[in-house]
């Protein structure tokens, strides 16, 4: 059995349905991330992990002991979980110095002192923080009272630590930096984590499995490579990455721009499934579509634009009115602006 | 900037400032001091203390202090109780409730002080008299005339200061911080008294700081309710000196001499919470819209919101309708029945009576002139404060901040001081010495204010209104004045209001014909004319409450425009 489970989990807030029968298992060591826009529900399931939130339906179980239940009204207080915290807004103690800050959990437990203070000296240490012990977080760097709230969440050992978007408050470069320091902790003390963010890189980077939400339903749950490559829905396929979507009609078995329909074929064929609805849509990264010299492929465009982006070229071409965003490596043949093209697809996704 | 001209804009709108802020706060405060200090042209040290061990001053002085202590205890308990029930527990209507807790700051504390009197004096306070007949006792249930009375009806009208710094502090705390806590494993008493507590004690100190800066200076509920038994503070003492003195010079001084004491306890109060406010250790505002976790009250959640109703209702419905009802009737002391009322009293002090027309008027007019005045007076100092960079601005600064420290008893005397033909200028005993002295008084709403919206105004604007070809007067005009509107507004009405029901300061500057609300209906009341000193009590309520719904309006009408516009 996994380490942390959640069963048919929802959430109510007056007519909001925040989180809608939710199921998913999360096991022992391992980085998992909730990914989704604002409002999905991220924060309220990892709030109700965490005991701040009653559930109003399923159930949610942490290392074989149930801790929530709607039906047995039962809920473990949040202070008696004994999991590790991180939120957004850091949430560090003002009014004590970054010593105090981390020893709290330790204190609150009970620990005898001598253990405290060499308990919390180690966490310090492992955190870089050893040198601001005695300051107070008002005069430390963002970078640092993340740490702080890091130390102070891993100081009791838990089993599993929350994370809710603790990056998003530092610079690109130190959201890097944290990142990897999350990582190496995890592998030191071999925690779970389940780690909220919006931002699909730092998910990707960051977890073993990734779960897309969307208005408070599970849209996939997978490996970041999977849910990259092989996205359950135009959702994820949209979320994930950069995204274009076609809308076809067929045409003599071919698909066809329902905007252009003289413009050429997107696709040789056209999916029977879709045949009844006589529309579908074509997602594919603009990394995958071909771009040819006129004549060359199935579709005739013209360059909108075209961009420079270092190791990369950013072009885009419109067929119709359809805006279609295409990238090349920077070596691959060039074209300009107001050039006529011709594009093909040769690894089309099919959604309604 | 000009500078070929030696004498800018600049350069005039910081004399005009310092002019104003000299002749109308730092001559008035330095007579104080001279009168005080100096005698016969010496420094003379052993006569203040003199004035200040003679036994009736140093009784005033103990008094005041004592009754200050105790109203700031009071309401640091009763302001934190009620804020911490409507921001952080499930109490029903907590909104609604919110509101409620800051009605009692719209009722002038001594009207608040002649309705108890009325219900709680020992032999005719109808509340007791209900006591006695119930239980055919001889013993009234309360005497208000005592130094607890007066803690208890300063309480219910001071408390708010509390109750709105403390209730907006837990309103704006980062409830992750609490959050962090219990996940770290403390319970809820923990966090309270490790978490909670030490983050909002700077707002909870800065509210008692208020209360007892404003309990120092408070006159009207220590007059009404002390005086008669002899209970003197500061303020009521000077003004029984400076009343039955007919100008003596002995009693002009010991006056002074209490009223240095009363500004340097107030600038000691004002320096601390300034203090205290700024001890930016505490930044503690929620970085994201989260919503605090509330406590389950459970058993205790009906009991404590009839409470809360019990009090208000005790506070504010109790002596407002009490107010009404005596106004309404035909002679004091005939008991409140339907046959005993009449309108005749409302009538007449409105429209038949000089003594509370004049009064009205009065009021009317210099809490509009003081308003108008300070208002732009106050801007055209913040401005230099806040905005320009000329020599010697430290020493405005420094007179900026003076005004803040001035109970309204200091003011009235040195205005007496610097306007009774001292200077060649005598209009004691007009209404121009209440206007004057209302500016001083009022200047330092007018400078927060206005400081605070010109803080807002980024030097940039200017910059790219100058870049753009405007002049410097252009700029003002066009750019900065439009952007600071809203704070000049907010001044004005931050005076008018108060102004409208003032007492403490014109209590001893009214003559014969310069009467104002407040004045004549403590003035009634002392001359036992008590239906008719309610009735105007009930103008007063009606003038104040209106003018707060008009206010709201306007607000609430700005920010429904700003939303709109972003
Ligand atoms: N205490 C609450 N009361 C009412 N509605 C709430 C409450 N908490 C969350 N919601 C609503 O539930 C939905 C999900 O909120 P949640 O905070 O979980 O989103 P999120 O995925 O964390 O978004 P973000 O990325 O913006 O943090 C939103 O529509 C939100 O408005
Ligand atoms: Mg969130």
């Amino acid at each position: 059995m996994a380490f942390v489970e959640l069963r048919h989990v929802t959430k109510r807030f007056g007519q909001v349905t925040a989180v809608d029968d939710l199921c998913l298992s999360i096991e022992k060591g391992e980085c998992f991330s909730f990914l989704g826009p604002s409002g999905c529900g991220k924060t309220t399931t990892l709030r109700m992990v965490a005991g701040f939130e009653d559930l109003e339906e399923g159930e949610i179980e942490v290392g074989g002991k149930l801790i929530s239940s709607s039906l047995k009204k039962y809920y473990l207080a949040p202070e008696k979980r004994e999991f590790g915290m991180v939120f957004q807004a850091f949430a560090v103690w003002p009014h004590m110095t970054v010593f105090e800050n981390v020893a709290f959990p330790l204190r609150i437990k009970g620990v005898a002192r001598h253990e405290i203070e060499s308990r919390t000296k180690h966490s310090l240490e492992n955190t870089n923080l050893t040198k601001q012990a005695q300051l107070y977080p008002n005069e430390l760097s963002g970078g640092e009272k993340q740490r702080i709230a890091l130390a102070r969440a891993l100081a009791i050992n838990p089993g599993l630590l929350l994370l809710d978007e603790p990056l998003s408050n530092l610079d690109p470069h130190l959201r890097e930096e944290m990142r990897f320091e999350i990582k190496d902790l995890q592998r030191k003390y071999d925690f779970s984590i389940i780690y909220v963010t919006h931002d699909q890189a730092e998910a990707m980077a960051l977890s073993d499995r990734i779960m897309v939400m969307r208005d408070g339903k599970t849209q996939q749950i997978d490996t970041p490579l999977n849910v990259y490559a092989n996205p359950a829905n135009k959702f994820v396929f949209g979320f994930i990455g950069l995204s274009n979507f076609i809308p076809v009609v067929p045409r003599d078995g071919k698909a066809v721009l329902e905007s252009a329909p003289d413009a050429g074929q997107v696709s040789d064929s056209f999916p029977p499934e879709f045949a009844g609805a006589g529309r579908a849509t074509v997602a594919c990264r603009p990394a995958e579509v071909d771009l040819l010299p006129e004549g060359k492929g199935g579709l005739r465009g013209v360059i909108d634009r075209m961009a420079y982006l270092g190791e990369t070229v950013d072009y885009i071409v419109t067929v119709g009115d359809v805006e279609i965003r295409i990238q090349k490596g920077r070596r691959e043949p060039r074209f300009e602006a107001g050039m006529a093209c011709s594009l093909a697809f040769p690894k089309p996704t099919w959604y309604e | 900037m000009n500078r070929t001209g030696k004498f800018g804009i600049a350069e005039l709108l910081f004399v005009l400032s310092l002019l104003i802020l000299i002749v109308i706060v730092a001559l008035p405060v330095l007579l104080i001091f001279w009168t005080s200090f100096v005698v016969d042209g010496h420094f003379n040290l052993s006569a203040v203390v003199e004035v200040l061990t003679k036994p009736d001053t140093f009784e005033a002085l103990k008094m005041s202090l004592l009754l200050a202590a105790c109203v700031t205890v009071t309401c640091t308990a009763v302001g934190t109780l009620f804020a911490w029930l409507v921001t952080r527990t499930d109490m029903p209507f907590k909104e609604t409730m919110k509101v409620l807790f800051t009605i009692p700051f719209m009722l002038p504390a001594f009207i608040g002080a002649l309705a108890w009197k009325m219900l709680l004096s020992p032999r005719a306070g109808y509340i007791n008299q209900f006591w006695m007949a119930l239980f055919g006792t001889r013993t009234p249930l309360f005497n208000i005339y005592s130094f607890w009375g007066i803690v208890i009806i300063e309480t219910m009208y001071l408390f708010p200061f509390v109750f709105i710094q403390v209730s907006g502090a837990l309103e704006r705390m980062d409830p992750t911080l609490e959050e962090s806590a219990r996940i770290a494993g403390a319970g809820l008493f923990t966090i309270t008294r490790k978490i909670t507590i030490p983050l909002i004690l700077p707002a909870v100190v800065s509210g008692a700081l208020l209360v007892c800066l404003y309990s120092l200076a408070h006159f009207g509920t220590p007059a009404i309710l002390g005086t008669e038994v002899g209970i003197y503070t500061i303020p009521t003492k000077i003004y029984e000196l400076i009343h039955q003195s007919a100008g003596s010079f002995t009693a002009i001084r010991a006056a002074t001499v209490m009223s240095v004491i009363l500004v340097l306890s107030a600038a000691v109060i004002l320096y601390t919470q300034n203090r205290v406010v700024k001890s930016g250790r505490f930044q503690i505002i929620a970085g994201k819209s989260v919503r605090p976790t509330v406590l389950k009250l459970r058993g205790l959640r009906t009991p404590l919101f009839i409470l809360c109703i019990v009090y208000l209702l005790v506070t504010v419905v109790m002596p407002t309708v009490t107010i009404f009802l005596v106004g309404l009737l035909k002679t004091y002391g005939l008991p409140l029945q339907l046959g005993n009322m009449t309108f005749e009293n409302f009538y007449y002090v409105l429209f038949k009576w000089k003594l509370t027309k004049d009064a009205i008027f009065n009021s009317l007019y210099l809490s509009l002139g003081a308003a108008l005045v300070t208002m732009v007076a106050g801007g055209i100092i913040s401005y230099v404060l806040v905005k320009m960079k000329v020599r010697g601005k430290w020493f405005l600064e420094f007179l900026g901040m003076l005004p803040f420290s001035l109970p309204g008893t200091v003011i009235a005397l040195g205005v007496i001081l610097t306007w009774s033909g001292r200077f060649g200028i005598n209009i004691y005993n007009t209404g121009w010495i209440i206007f004057v002295a209302y500016i001083a008084r009022y200047m330092a709403f007018s400078l927060k204010s206005n400081s605070a919206a010109l803080e807002q105004v980024h030097d940039s604007l200017v910059e790219a209104s100058r870049a753009s070809g405007a002049t410097p007067w252009q700029s003002l005009r066009d750019v900065v004045i439009p952007l600071i509107r809203p704070g000049m507004i907010a001044a004005f009405f931050l005076i008018f209001l108060p102004a409208l029901r003032e007492l403490t300061t014109s209590v001893l500057l009214y003559g014969p014909t310069t009467r104002t609300i407040g004045v004549a209906i403590y003035t009634l009341n002392e001359d036992g004319e008590t239906v008719y000193a309610c009735a105007l009590a009930g103008v007063a309520l009606l003038l104040i409450v209106g003018g707060e719904i008009l206010i709201k309006r306007f607000f609430e009408k700005k920010k429904r425009l700003d939303n709109g516009g972003a």
